[in-house]
């Protein structure tokens, strides 16, 4: 592969400083700024403008992937994973370095403008090394926010089963989102240990903010409810909405054997009777 | 109404649910689709996009909203490559599964919606159609 031309290096290295300021004031023109520090936006341009030239300077061309560019890469990993945690997307992460692109090549233009052949062939060379450098970025961008993706779901199926004590003896588990088997699988475990725990005579699950409920949820919600009749504990379901209520007859799904309730309410009121706390007349 | 009346989404694994449920829901709450409607189609759709997944091996879910006559609908398509059904009178009785299911999938997914249609041939695949109409 052809490699940068020495009279390039000069030329960037002559030019450095308005590079620099080209270069990040492209990328505040884009957007890609966002919640980042004037100073640290310009330590990293300058950082990483520096880091290029040393390699480039090495001769040790183009692949990006050889040890020479361990350094480069490294950097690239640190920006994507900072920009991740700043809330930016994978396009904004990796313009870091496209928005290099236009100052270069401005550059190139008067530095070889008698030598078409040359600036051809050089800015080839810097927009290919600059294309894989920002693919570079991408794709660790994603890593990072997978790694981010996984770590949340993991957060969010613990967080996503708090069983609560209503009153003694009366339980409530507020189901939110999707119940996926994985899900369902916590939520059940968490509450029937929190029965044996507390000593709980009635507990309550609510799937108000449960957007759909199919077959899977259906048999998830029976096999739950089937194993607390089992502990000796008994189970009302709130949260049935009119559309879910029509829904599930239309489904033919048979919850006769569940209590159901349309709202939390309602059925810690029907939990309190059974246990035979006074409400008062009132009510 | 968006500019698109028609696509695909692919229904490959357990989250392809999720996001095929989700896309029906905003299909249908784009038409002006009443909420107990909204809610039968969606059901009816976590149904059959399951059954591709689970049985049939994986496919995709082609979307399409209906405009004719003065009326709006949704159509979707579940569509797969996988084993196709062998006794279909059997798939259509109600509580009859094959697996751990409760059997109730497709005949409660075809009485959440307007029209049902299936077509399937084992060893080649099966194709279920539905709509639902405002
Ligand atoms: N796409 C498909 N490809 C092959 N077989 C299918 C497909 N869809 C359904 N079937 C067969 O039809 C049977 C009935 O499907 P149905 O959805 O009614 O019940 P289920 O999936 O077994 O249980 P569930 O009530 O949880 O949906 C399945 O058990 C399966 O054998
Ligand atoms: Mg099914």
């Amino acid at each position: 592969m052809a490699s940068l031309h020495g009279s390039t290096l000069e030329a960037i290295k002559h030019n450095h400083a308005q590079l620099l300021v080209q270069w990040v004031a492209a990328l505040e023109a884009n957007g890609a700024t966002r919640n980042i520090k004037e100073q640290t936006l310009s330590q990293e341009t300058r950082d990483f403008l520096q880091l290029l030239i040393d390699v480039l300077q090495a001769d040790s061309g183009n692949d990006i992937v050889s040890s020479d560019w361990d350094e480069a890469r490294r950097f690239l990993e640190r920006l994507s994973a900072s920009r991740a945690q700043l809330g930016h997307d994978s396009h904004q992460a990796a313009y870091f370095i496209f928005a290099l692109k236009r100052p270069l090549f401005s550059l190139l233009q008067t530095h070889f403008s008698d030598d078409p052949a040359r600036l051809a062939e050089q800015l080839w060379l810097i927009s290919e090394l600059l294309d894989t450098l920002g693919m570079h970025t991408i794709r660790t961008f994603q890593k990072t926010r997978e790694a981010v993706i996984k770590r949340q779901q993991e957060e969010l199926l613990e967080l996503s089963t708090p069983v609560v004590k209503l009153w003694d003896g009366v339980l409530a588990l507020p189901l939110i989102g999707t119940l996926d088997s994985q899900r369902s699988q916590t939520v059940m475990e968490s509450l029937l240990q929190r029965i044996v725990d507390t000593g709980s005579e009635i507990a309550i699950i609510d799937i108000t903010g449960v957007p759909t409920v199919d077959t899977l949820v259906a048999q998830h919600l029976l096999k739950t409810v089937t194993a607390i009749r089992l502990m000796g504990a008994d189970c009302i379901i709130s949260g049935v909405r009119p559309q879910i209520a029509q829904t599930i007859v239309h489904l033919g799904l048979d919850l006769g054997t569940l209590t159901t309730k349309a709202n939390l309410a309602d059925a810690l009121k029907l939990a309190l009777k059974r246990l035979g706390v006074n409400l008062g007349e009132q009510v | 109404m968006s500019g698109e009346h028609s696509g695909s989404l692919p229904v490959r694994i357990e989250q392809d649910v999720v996001l095929a449920r989700q896309l029906a829901r905003k299909l249908a709450s784009d038409c002006g689709m009443r909420l107990v409607d909204l809610t039968k189609l969606v059901t009816a759709v976590s149904e059959l996009a399951r059954n591709t997944v689970v049985y049939g091996g994986g496919g995709d879910m082609d979307w399409q909203v209906l405009e004719e006559a003065g009326r709006t609908g949704v159509r979707l398509l579940f569509r797969d490559e996988g084993p196709g059904i062998a006794d279909l009178k059997l798939a259509l009785t109600d509580g009859w599964t094959s697996g751990n299911g409760l059997g109730l999938g497709l005949t409660g997914a075809r009485r959440l919606v307007d029209e049902f249609e299936l077509d399937t041939v084992p060893g080649e695949g099966t194709r279920v159609t539905i709509t639902r109409w405002i």
